[in-house]
């Protein structure tokens, strides 16, 4: 028989969590500290509202781009916080999580050999989406001594004749990056003068915890070449709904739009009346969830310090990213050891990139109780290695 | 704020460290510690008291609402007939509410008998209680904010990106 897999599916290297996964899974009395999505249940009003959805009959599809009353609330939510302008009608659409925004975005602008550039560590699907959308990856590994920062000097090296997008992924999964307005303004300056396009990921635009989270489109002439990747998984704690949506110039949704209603046709309806109610009433949910991971961040941070585990201070999303450099082990030989010795379950940093090498990734999406016990597990466990 | 943000947590945990406390709120164990201490004195913080699901326990216990209607004397408010009525170890709260009645008790008592014989003997005999209905509680299902069902495990997935 022919061998029924195309040549570019084959070279996409499965994902670098599933070992781990396998192991942890199958321990009853494991602690996970894996886990990239948030703790707490929807808000009740939400669910609620998805409920009334469907007991209203509300079972059908929606248009392409989303219900024109999701659309304008979510123009409304980006006015309101970061005072970026889109028109509900040309340049919104509604996504099937900020997934498959990346991997529209992607296919509606790559022609083949076009370069993106993609800084790492970060979330596992920006490499294999430029790979199946014909682009070319090129990575940009950015430096524990830079807060895991894009820095303008990173970004002028990367760029090629060729470079076509560069995708800015803050809040960072997995290092809890963010980039400040002063950050942005030093590579704003060069994607212009290189004529790129940007896909700035952010999903966990609400969970900042030095300053709100500012956007690249809110730079002068940054919102017209950017597209604008957001969702409810994070902010609104549901993940399981699959609901995000994509902002970006007409000329470029248009054709995003014209992928989505192929592949997709339109984001589950029912995740759209929930989502409206979230965007409308759901300010407090967000600042209270918030203001739980501050406090879980501010305990784990405190407690790597007592604990002599270097770390740079993470101000984004909910992962902290401790470096584990002086142990001698691999990041997956230290995962690896302390899943089987201590039954936490930690994500090696070289899940999200080549240079994760020498990291942890710890979420803390997690209740205090738990992430103290686990705090407890990884204090003896380092001890036991530093004594060798 | 600081002390918003104590309350808020201390409310949820009041056996939770101090230092560890402060570090979660960023500030420093003298000031969490001092605040607390004045909001003591205060009378801001009442108590550290546990929520107990008496139902799991072999302790036999029926709780009951009593809505009570009151008639008022001259120069006399609700006060003091709340006063005559909190004044007894076994009531547990009384709140005075606007609508259909004046005050509303809620009552601990080993056994129905118990707190009907408290409402007829006690309650119903004070000069200003007009009237009074009972309600027994059959279940708890949320008490103080604390839903009493076990928590459901965490269903998540072990490891996501």
């Amino acid at each position: 028989m022919r061998d029924p897999l195309s040549k570019t599916i084959r070279e996409i290297k499965p994902s670098g969590i599933r070992k781990f996964f396998d192991i942890a899974s199958e321990m009853k009395d494991v602690i996970s500290l894996g886990v990239g999505e948030p703790d707490f249940d929807t808000p009740w009003h939400i669910r609620d509202e998805g409920i009334y959805s469907l007991e209203r009959g509300r079972t059908f599809y929606t248009s392409n781009t989303g219900l024109k009353e999701l659309r304008t609330e979510i123009t409304n939510y980006l006015k309101r916080r970061i005072g970026v302008e889109y028109d509900p009608d040309k340049e919104v659409m509604v996504t099937v999580g900020g997934s498959e925004g990346i991997d529209v975005a992607l296919r509606a602008m790559l022609d083949p050999g076009d370069e993106v550039l993609i800084p790492q560590p970060s979330y596992v699907s920006y490499e294999p989406c430029c790979i199946l959308a014909g682009g070319v990856p090129v990575i940009i590994e950015l430096k524990e001594e830079n807060e895991f920062r894009l820095t303008a000097q990173e970004l002028e090296e990367a760029i090629t004749e060729k470079t076509k997008i560069l995708v800015l992924p803050f809040p960072n999964n997995p290092t809890g990056a963010i980039m400040e307005r002063s950050d942005l303004e030093a590579i704003a300056g060069l994607i212009e003068k290189h004529d790129l396009y940007v896909i700035s990921d952010e999903i966990y635009s609400e969970l900042t915890y030095k300053e709100r989270h500012v956007s690249i489109t809110q730079l002068p002439g940054m919102r017209e070449r950017t597209v604008l990747i957001n969702g409810f998984s994070k902010a609104y704690a549901m993940t399981g709904w699959r609901l995000g949506y994509a902002c970006a110039p007409e000329v470029i949704l248009k054709q995003m739009l014209k992928i989505h209603q192929f592949a997709i046709m339109c984001a589950p309806t029912t995740s759209q009346y929930a989502a409206i109610e979230a965007l409308k009433n759901g300010d407090e949910d967000v600042a209270q969830m918030r203001d739980a991971y501050d406090q879980r961040r501010r305990f784990l941070v405190d407690a790597f310090k007592n604990m002599g585990l270097k770390c740079f201070e993470p101000y984004g999303a909910f992962y902290i990213f401790p470096s584990i450099k002086e142990f001698g082990l691999t990041s997956d030989e230290f995962a690896m050891r302390f899943v089987q010795e201590e039954h936490v379950a930690v994500v090696p940093g070289t899940a999200f990139g080549n240079c994760g090498e020498g990291f942890l990734r710890i979420s803390y999406a997690y209740s205090i109780e738990k992430l103290r016990v686990a705090i407890g597990r990884l204090e003896t466990f380092v001890q036991r290695l530093k004594k060798g | 704020m600081l002390r918003e943000e104590i309350l808020k947590n201390i409310e949820k945990d009041s056996r939770v460290d101090i230092h560890e406390l402060a570090v979660r709120l960023g500030a420093s164990d003298e000031e969490v510690g001092s605040q607390m201490k004045q909001m003591e004195e205060e009378g801001i913080i009442c108590g550290y008291h546990t929520m107990i699901d008496w139902e799991k326990t072999a302790v036999e216990s029926v709780t009951a609402l009593i809505e009570v209607r009151c008639t008022l004397q001259r120069g006399q408010g609700f006060d003091r007939i709340a006063e005559r009525i909190y004044k007894y170890p076994e009531v547990r709260s009384v709140y005075l509410i606007s609508g259909g009645y004046d005050l509303l008790v809620t009552l601990e008592g080993r056994s129905i008998r118990e707190v009907s014989s408290f409402v007829s003997d006690k309650l119903s005999t004070m000069e200003n209680v007009l009237s009074t209905a009972t309600h027994f509680i059959l279940k708890k299902y949320k008490d103080h904010g604390t839903i009493m069902a076990a928590p459901g495990e965490d269903e998540r997935q072990v490891i996501t990106p």
